[in-house]
């Protein structure tokens, strides 16, 4: 009901401004003057468009769009040239720790090989000392041995004699005569 | 009058200019015109101006503009079709900024009459038909020739493919013009709904709450369809121009 006295009201005023050329058919409602389709202001709204669309294009062409694209291709730029940096800091980093690896690496063995000299060396020493011990016992060991040896040869020499006195004083207590000494020396050897 | 729907699509002369017969007057409508280039060309402008490696919030927005383009450009045409991009950018502008200035009260909105709408679309029919034929000569034609199809439909395929592209600059111009044309008038019909029945009294200020409710919702809808017709023009501006770099499907 609104609409409809709307349109009644529209098509009064529509009568008031209509352009007779207009070629669209009136169609009671709207009027003949339906504003989109009234060709007397094609011209107008062609040229128009015309002006301002050629204007807007133009300096959107010559200048609004190759400043945007600057700007976007200068951060491109610095974006990759950040990264190139980044990439090339991240190398020396890299490149430094190999360095300190391999510097430990060689410390490490460097002081493997110090600790195997002072191994090495001690373990000479403590060889030379024992052969040297080692040695000097050996000598005390035949010298002793040498000296047991005539101990005991004169203790054997002695032994022969005190058998013949013995000999000698048992057949003397048994016997009551006088042993000859070669005749007890000559038993004992005998028996020996 | 205040509820009439059409009102709004009303031209009045503001300075009549007639050359030749013909009126070239500047209307309302001349003038939204230079208001959108000039909006959208200052804004543009001046928020790109301090050239910020690091963009504010505006120069963001200039940027994605540029780029959302750019890309739409990119997929559709190749990189050979990056030699429209300033066209293709300012045809979505133009009438991303047309649309969005019309949805103002009591503005006018330049790509609600057919005939702005239709020049724009000639205008990008115009540039695919010349440069087709600049660029490929008669191998321009092949574009209505498919290949791998049977000799005996050849005549039918060619005769729907022209008819489809001669339907182009139809529907490019349609679609744009009635979907301003239809939003705003829901819009008005609604938003008169509630001035009619306010003046009802108590029982119609109730009732009025219903169509202003609308009205919200629907202004809200206007904004998705301003974005999307310029997006869906500017989409189908660079299929078409897909067709004059690379005819042969």
């Amino acid at each position: 009901m609104f609409v409809a006295s709307a349109f009644a009201a529209s098509a009064q005023d529509a009568a008031e401004a209509t352009h007779s050329e207009t070629g669209v058919a009136p169609d009671g409602a709207h009027g003949p003057s339906f504003p989109p389709f009234d060709s007397s202001t094609f011209p107008s709204q062609l040229l128009w468009l015309a002006i301002t669309f050629g204007l807007f294009y133009l300096f959107l062409k010559r200048v609004v769009l190759p400043r945007i694209g600057g700007i976007l291709e200068v951060r491109r730029d610095r974006i990759a040239q950040d990264l190139d940096q980044a990439a090339r800091m991240k190398e020396d980093a890299d490149q430094a720790v190999a360095a300190y690896e391999q510097e430990l690496a060689d410390a490490r063995k460097k002081a493997n090989v110090i600790g195997q000299e002072a191994r090495d060396a001690a373990k000479a020493e403590a060889d030379a000392e024992r052969q040297s011990v080692e040695k000097e016992l050996e000598a005390k060991l035949g010298e002793a041995e040498k000296r047991i040896a005539t101990i005991k040869d004169t203790a054997m020499k002695d032994v022969g004699t005190i058998a013949e006195d013995t000999a000698a004083a048992i057949v003397q207590e048994l016997v009551g005569g006088r042993l000859d000494k070669t005749a007890a020396a000559a038993a004992v050897k005998a028996l020996k | 009058m205040a509820n009439d729907p059409i009102h709004q699509f009303q031209i009045s002369k503001w300075i009549p200019i007639e050359i030749g017969g013909l009126d070239f007057s500047f209307t309302n409508s001349s003038a939204f015109m230079v208001a959108t280039v000039a909006a959208a060309g200052a804004f543009l402008f001046l928020t790109t101006s301090s050239r910020g490696l690091v963009p504010g919030r505006l120069q963001s927005i200039s940027e994605m503009a540029y780029e959302f383009v750019a890309s739409m450009l990119r997929d559709a045409a190749g990189s050979h079709g990056m030699r429209f991009f300033p066209f293709v950018f300012s045809l979505f502008m133009f009438v991303l900024v047309a649309n969005l200035l019309g949805l103002f009260p009591y503005f006018f909105t330049v790509t609600s009459h057919i005939i702005v709408t239709f020049a724009l679309a000639l205008l990008v029919i115009g540039t695919v038909i010349v440069y087709g034929f600049w660029k490929h000569g008669f191998g321009f034609l092949k574009l209505f020739v498919p290949e791998g199809v049977p000799a005996v439909l050849v005549p039918l395929v060619v005769l729907i493919e022209v008819v489809s592209f001669l339907s182009r600059p139809i529907s490019l111009s349609v679609r744009l013009f009635a979907n301003m044309l239809a939003g705003h008038i829901t819009l008005k019909v609604f938003a008169g709904f509630v001035t009619s029945l306010s003046a009802l009294g108590a029982v119609g200020v109730t009732g009025a709450v219903l169509p202003l409710i609308m009205t919200v919702a629907i202004t809200g809808l206007e904004f998705l369809v301003a974005f999307l017709q310029a997006y869906v023009f500017a989409v189908l501006t660079c299929m078409y121009l897909n067709d004059a770099l690379h005819p042969s499907h």
